[in-house]
């Protein structure tokens, strides 16, 4: 192979590798799970992990996520970096008590002597037909949370590096896998990972003068398409990626924000009491000598997750992004 | 302060630290509360050391109740069909998903026949077969892996409680409404349905503890199948078996071969009838094999040998009942030709009706949410119909 040839690898890969790399570097990484080992996960990130590091460093556990999560909670107050594996974004309620009663909260328990250096690993969200259970959004749970840290890549490169930095963190870090994105490919080389700014930082994936799009995960695509739709219609939309949901950046929106005077959230989750509604408010708080608009959101609707045949009801897409930075009331 | 456990030196009957008790020696007294034995003589509880069968052994005896076993054989063959049918409409994408009992229909008719009009049935993702041998439209039971609605049934039409997907989480239900049912003085027993790796969930552990301390009337049937997607039965309890859990809580644990239909319909029926008569609930065991793969989606070669899937065809449910059958001259051609013309014209119904388009109407999202849509769901749904409307 020449230097010159681009590689591309899809996101599932780049998260193979930050695993496979956490491992090699670091003996006190271990990864838990259901069906991790032999399967390499039902998604196939773990995929020859356990052939390579052996059953204790790739554990496939017993049917349990309380179990998983609480044991794994036990090896981090012994030192080690558990990395753990949720099957799918609704299986992960069984361990929402170990999440909230204790993992996000043993550092602040012990006045900082007990640290929680874990990750858990959950694939989310929706768009692949999947029966009930399998589509959820549930970071509004996790960001409510406090001690937690919630991450979400939406791209190939972020996926490599914001799971290293998730592994590398002292805290415990929820990061969100955007599951309908797993197969997507970019041009990145990870023999040569690329550098990520540390976990808290924003991106601005496009820039725009009309409007701002803000937006994480599974939406990054559709907000990117959007923003190429409206500019048939004259509109100039920049597109904002969170990357992490917790901590919030901040600078990078509000910076954006107070140069377009308009934004419009993005996400596929429900939107009231969503994560939607935490950012339009930090964005009305810091921005509103800017706003020649009311922060609009576009979500998911206030209902459970919709059977497969009827979730392109549900899911945002381009037409309402699009409504809804219309809705914006131009005056230029 | 009372500290619980610590010995009452001081008690008259009681033995002191230096007189230990011996159970069993009726001059010591009755033993002291933190030596108390167990409330049950565990015997009873324990499970047979080998899994019960009555195919091929002289428990076989079908002309004691011809009726139960052909019955049992018809919805055999027309069980096997279906799942053929199922896993075929699968790969037309009529199906979201279908995760296949092929292998396994013994447990699920034997469940589905063995309970009254009354009783309740709690299935899981893969239990379909046991919703439709108990009743259930066979579309009706395919619309959460469809996917044009969750549940789509009406529970309280069969007394089928929605397919649940979250392993174990339909088990305390069971315990719950079989409670309820007794405290309205119904008679009306629940059996819950539940994989090997499911017995891993806190739920299955609650909901047995549960069942027990109430002496609910609810029986509790593994369908041991070797695999948990990938994760074999030795990787998930280090128990002696799965039905040995059911001493820990107090009520009995039976094993039985989930492919020897009279067997699993025989332990079945032993169960109801203790939880009927307010006995209590119990586990059963069933030791059975998921012929196939766990859903479409998966590659079982990845964790199993297919010289093992052979050996296991070898002690296939449905030619080891309808052998029995014609061995006892029971089982005529008309019968065997009257159950797979049931199962193919069954078959012919299922395809002709999930290969038509589901009538989807976007506004039942908003429909069933709570019992008065909010004025916000109100909203967004004259917004979506809106939507639809312009698109
Ligand atoms: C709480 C929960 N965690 C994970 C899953 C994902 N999952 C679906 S089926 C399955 C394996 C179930 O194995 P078992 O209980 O033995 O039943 P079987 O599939 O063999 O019938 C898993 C892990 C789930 N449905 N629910």
């Amino acid at each position: 192979m020449t230097i010159t040839e681009a590689r591309s690898a899809t996101l599932a890969e780049a998260l193979r590798r930050a695993l496979r790399d956490a491992l090699a570097e670091d003996p006190s990484v271990h990864l838990l799970g259901e069906d991790i080992g032999t399967l390499g996960g039902v998604f196939r990130v773990t995929d020859g992990l356990a052939a390579e590091f052996g059953a204790d460093r790739c554990a496939d556990t017993p049917l349990a996520e309380a179990g998983i999560l609480g044991t794994a909670t036990g090896m981090a107050m012994y030192g080690l970096r558990p990395v753990v594996e949720m099957q799918f974004d609704a299986f992960a309620y069984p361990a929402f008590e170990q999440l909230v009663s204790h993992v996000a909260r043993m550092r602040n328990r012990t006045r900082g002597a007990m640290p929680m250096p874990l990750t858990i690993r959950i694939p989310y969200g929706g768009g692949i037909g999947g029966v009930e259970h399998h589509s959820d959004s549930s970071e509004a749970y996790y960001m409510a949370t406090p001690g937690l840290h919630v991450v979400t890549p939406a791209t190939v490169a972020d996926a490599y590096g914001l799971l290293r930095q998730a592994i590398a963190s002292d805290d415990p870090v929820v990061f969100l896998e955007p599951k309908r994105m797993y197969w997507s490919k970019d041009a990145v080389d990870l023999d040569a990972p690329p550098q990520v700014p540390p976990l808290g930082r924003a991106v601005v994936r496009r820039p725009g003068t009309s409007a701002t799009l803000i937006t994480y995960g599974p939406s990054l695509p559709l907000c990117l398409a959007a923003a190429e739709e409206a500019r048939a219609r004259g509109w100039d939309l920049g597109v904002v990626d969170l990357r992490t949901l917790v901590p919030f950046d901040d600078a990078t929106v509000c910076a954006e924000v107070r140069r377009t005077g308009r934004a419009v959230v993005v996400h596929e989750a429900t939107g009231f009491a969503g994560p939607g509604a935490e950012i339009a408010a930090r964005i009305t708080e810091r921005c509103f000598h800017h706003l020649a608009a009311p922060v609009l959101r576009v979500t998911g609707h206030d209902i459970p997750y919709p059977p497969p045949l009827l979730e392109r009801h549900h899911l945002p897409d381009t037409a309402r992004i699009l409504d809804a930075v219309a809705r914006l009331q131009w005056e230029e | 302060m009372t500290v619980l456990h610590e010995p009452q030196t001081s008690s008259p009957t009681g033995p002191t630290a230096t007189e230990p008790a011996t159970t069993g020696d009726a001059a010591a007294g009755p033993p002291p509360p933190w030596r108390r034995g167990p409330r049950t003589d565990p015997a009873p509880l324990l499970p047979e050391t080998e899994p019960y069968h009555v195919l091929g052994t002289p428990r076989e005896r079908p002309d004691a109740d011809p009726g139960l076993w052909r019955a049992l054989h018809r919805q055999l063959v027309l069980g096997r069909r279906y799942n053929q049918q199922a896993t075929a409409l699968t790969r037309q994408g009529r199906l979201a998903v279908y995760p296949s009992s092929t292998g396994q229909e013994a447990c699920q008719i034997a469940a589905a026949l063995v309970l009254a009009e009354q009783d309740w049935l709690f299935p899981s993702y893969r239990d379909t077969l046991a919703t439709v041998a108990r009743g259930l439209d066979p579309v009706a039971a395919l619309g959460l892996l469809r996917g044009d609605w969750h549940t789509g049934y009406r529970p309280h039409a069969h007394r089928i409680a929605p397919l649940a997907t979250p392993l174990a989480t339909q088990l305390p239900h069971a315990v719950g409404l079989a409670h309820a049912a007794r405290l309205k003085g119904d008679d009306v027993v629940a059996l819950a349905l539940v994989g090997d790796g499911g017995t891993s969930e806190g739920d299955f552990h609650e909901a047995l503890n549960f069942a027990a301390v109430w002496q609910a009337p609810v029986v509790f049937l593994v369908q041991n199948n070797g695999f948990a997607i990938s994760v074999p039965l030795a990787r998930q309890t280090a128990a002696p078996t799965i039905a040995h859990k059911a001493v820990g809580y107090g009520m009995p644990g039976r094993l039985v071969d989930g492919n020897d239909a009279p067997a699993v319909y025989e332990v079945l029926a032993e169960a109801v009838g203790r939880a009927r008569a307010g006995g209590g609930p119990t586990l059963v065991e069933a030791l059975t094999y998921r012929l196939e793969a766990h859903t479409n989606a998966d590659d079982a070669t990845r964790y199993r040998e297919d010289a093992e899937v052979a050996a296991w065809r070898e002690h296939d449910p449905l030619p080891l009942l309808t052998d029995a059958l014609r061995r006892h001259g029971l089982l005529s051609e008309e019968h065997e030709q009257a159950a797979r013309d049931a199962a193919e014209e069954m078959a012919a119904g299922m395809r002709e009706r999930l290969n038509a388009e589901p009538v989807l109407n976007p506004d039942e999202l908003f429909a069933h949410v709570y019992a008065r849509p909010t004025t916000q769901l109100t909203e967004q749904a004259a917004r979506l119909r809106q939507e639809t409307r312009t698109r």
